[in-house]
């Protein structure tokens, strides 16, 4: 002989209890993306920020009688110029090779010897060091004509600024999922409410708890929210694998590497728990909020 | 009557459902704690509203209502269920839950009060063979007839012991052999210390058992007999 652990409410042979899983498991699964979507271009914005702060780019122009590369002379000046300025730890003309190699997404791997390149210099700032930008751009321009210094801030604050951007689209798809998961557990909650409306007045009348109630609904909530949340859990890891594995080959460095790191795969881990922990919260506030309408 | 020592007091109570006509109407009595109390009156007498009152399923439309010395009026909701624990209920239609087995439900006001199941299974078990269900444990309510349903009814409803039980129209749906060993069911636990108030309109069963009658008559209480008024404010 046994006393049943069973649910006084038989919540699970509800119509809800069918779809609930599934509807968590899309929302998990959305959820998971777009934070993960979030992650990806953080860590770009990131990884391009720390590879273009404490730099710069001296860009000098072919001259205008259509010789192909700057004279020496001029990229001669420029460097010294450079390495006199204090703060400035190097000064490295780009070899061809490494420009044809940047211009590769562009024009191919094509002879690019006739084409009037400019000559690009990559600058490096000793760490902590200032430099008066400005100054030197103006002491470079006067001193080197055709000759143009780029300090990436046109680009950091784009990519910061499209980085910010699609943070902050995920937060807020993430904010949506997360109202859109409360709705349907507190419409699903409230069906249950109406079909065992019987049970629930009976428990109420042998003298249960608002809270033994509410319980009930809340264990059941937060049981069919985890087993969706894992389901959809797996489906977007499966996903972001498959992008990963198929955007690689396609990404030539124009699009963000779209891997995820271990502590990033870590940050997706409490979906499942969270959208259990949403639902199970709602399920007690819509119980509690019903039955304190009764006697 | 001393209030203390009443179990129920009702002083003038009027109930009405929703914007209605009054179905109870200035209604005044007593319970003593240990009575033996039948509510008589023909249907729709308003019998199974004053139960209702009784058990903190309505709340009356005016008057004044104490169980077990509080007024129910200005008892915080909370404290309810405390109340109601102390009170077993035989709902005319039973309310046993169908998906639980005879043992789950009568096991539950024990369980709503949070005891542990090695004490329930026992104490349920040996209810359950006293009102002749011993082979019936496992089985669902939708298996068991319906004078078996009412015995598992009544197992639930003094399974934790209550100190005052109500029964509307307990005998209802069962032949008169059976009713007559449910009053003598009731009976003992009115023994044992139990307040007893029993809705029925079975005249002869009134008869056969010596007890007081509270009598409605289209919302009011009317016609006592003189050797049973006691009860009756």
């Amino acid at each position: 002989m046994r006393i049943g652990r069973r649910s006084d409410l038989p919540l699970a042979a509800d119509e809800s209890s069918r779809f609930m899983p599934w509807i968590v498991a899309l929302m998990v699964y959305l959820a998971a993306l777009a934070l993960a979507g979030a992650l990806v271009a953080h860590s770009a914005v990131e990884r391009w920020s720390r590879n273009l702060l404490g730099s710069l780019t001296v860009e000098i122009m072919p001259s205008e009688d259509a010789t192909p590369k700057p004279g020496n002379l001029r990229v001669e000046s420029t460097l010294a110029l450079l390495l006199g300025t204090p703060g400035i730890a190097s000064a490295e003309v780009l070899s061809d090779e490494r420009i044809a190699r940047l211009l590769s997404p562009w024009l191919g791997t094509a002879d690019l010897g006739e084409l009037p390149l400019p000559v690009l210099i990559d600058v490096r700032l000793k760490p902590d060091a200032t430099v008066d930008l400005a100054a030197l751009g103006a002491r470079l321009a006067e001193a080197v004509p055709g000759a143009r210094l780029d300090d990436h801030q046109r680009w950091l604050q784009g990519l910061v600024s499209l980085g910010s951007t699609v943070e902050l689209v995920a937060a807020a798809v993430l904010a949506l999922i997360a109202a859109a998961a409360a709705a349907v557990t507190a419409f699903s909650t409230r069906t249950a409410l109406a079909i065992h409306h019987g049970v629930i007045e009976v428990l109420h009348l042998i003298g249960a708890q608002d809270s033994y109630v509410a319980r009930q609904f809340e264990t059941h909530a937060l049981t069919l929210a985890l087993r969706g949340g894992v389901g959809g859990l797996a489906a977007a890891a499966a996903t972001i694998l498959a992008a990963e594995y198929f955007g690689e080959p396609s990404a030539g460095g124009l699009v963000p590497d779209v891997s995820l790191a271990l502590w990033q795969w870590a940050a997706l881990l409490p979906l499942p728990l969270a959208s259990g922990l949403i639902a199970m919260l709602t399920a007690r506030a819509t119980v509690l909020s019903a039955l304190a309408r009764m006697v | 009557m001393d209030q203390k020592e009443s179990v129920v007091r009702f002083e003038n109570v009027g109930m009405r459902y929703g914007m209605g006509p009054e179905v109870l109407r200035d209604v005044s009595f007593a319970l003593p704690a240990g009575s033996f109390h039948f509510l008589t009156g023909a249907s729709g007498a308003g019998k199974s509203s004053l139960l209702k009152l009784i058990y903190l399923a309505e709340r009356p439309s005016r008057g004044l209502i104490t169980l077990f010395g509080r007024d129910i009026a200005t008892t915080p909701r909370k404290e309810l269920p405390a109340l109601r624990r102390r009170v077993g209920v035989v709902f005319q239609d039973f309310r046993l839950i169908d998906h639980l087995s005879a043992l789950d439900n009568v096991a539950l006001p024990l369980r709503v009060a949070g005891a542990k199941d090695d004490q329930v299974r026992e104490h349920v078990a040996e209810l359950l063979a006293w009102v002749g269900l011993a082979d019936h444990i496992e089985e669902t309510p939708l298996v068991l007839s319906g004078g078996q349903q009412q015995r598992v009814a009544i197992a639930r409803a003094v399974i934790n012991r209550p100190s005052l039980l109500l029964a509307d129209e307990p005998t209802g749906n069962v032949d008169n052999d059976l009713a007559v060993r449910l009053l003598y069911l009731f009976d003992e636990l009115n023994k044992l210390g139990t307040t007893v108030l029993i809705a029925t309109h079975n005249e002869g069963l009134v008869k056969r058992f010596d007890h007081a009658i509270l009598h409605l008559e289209d919302g009011e209480l009317r016609h006592l007999p003189a050797s049973r008024r006691a009860a009756v404010l």
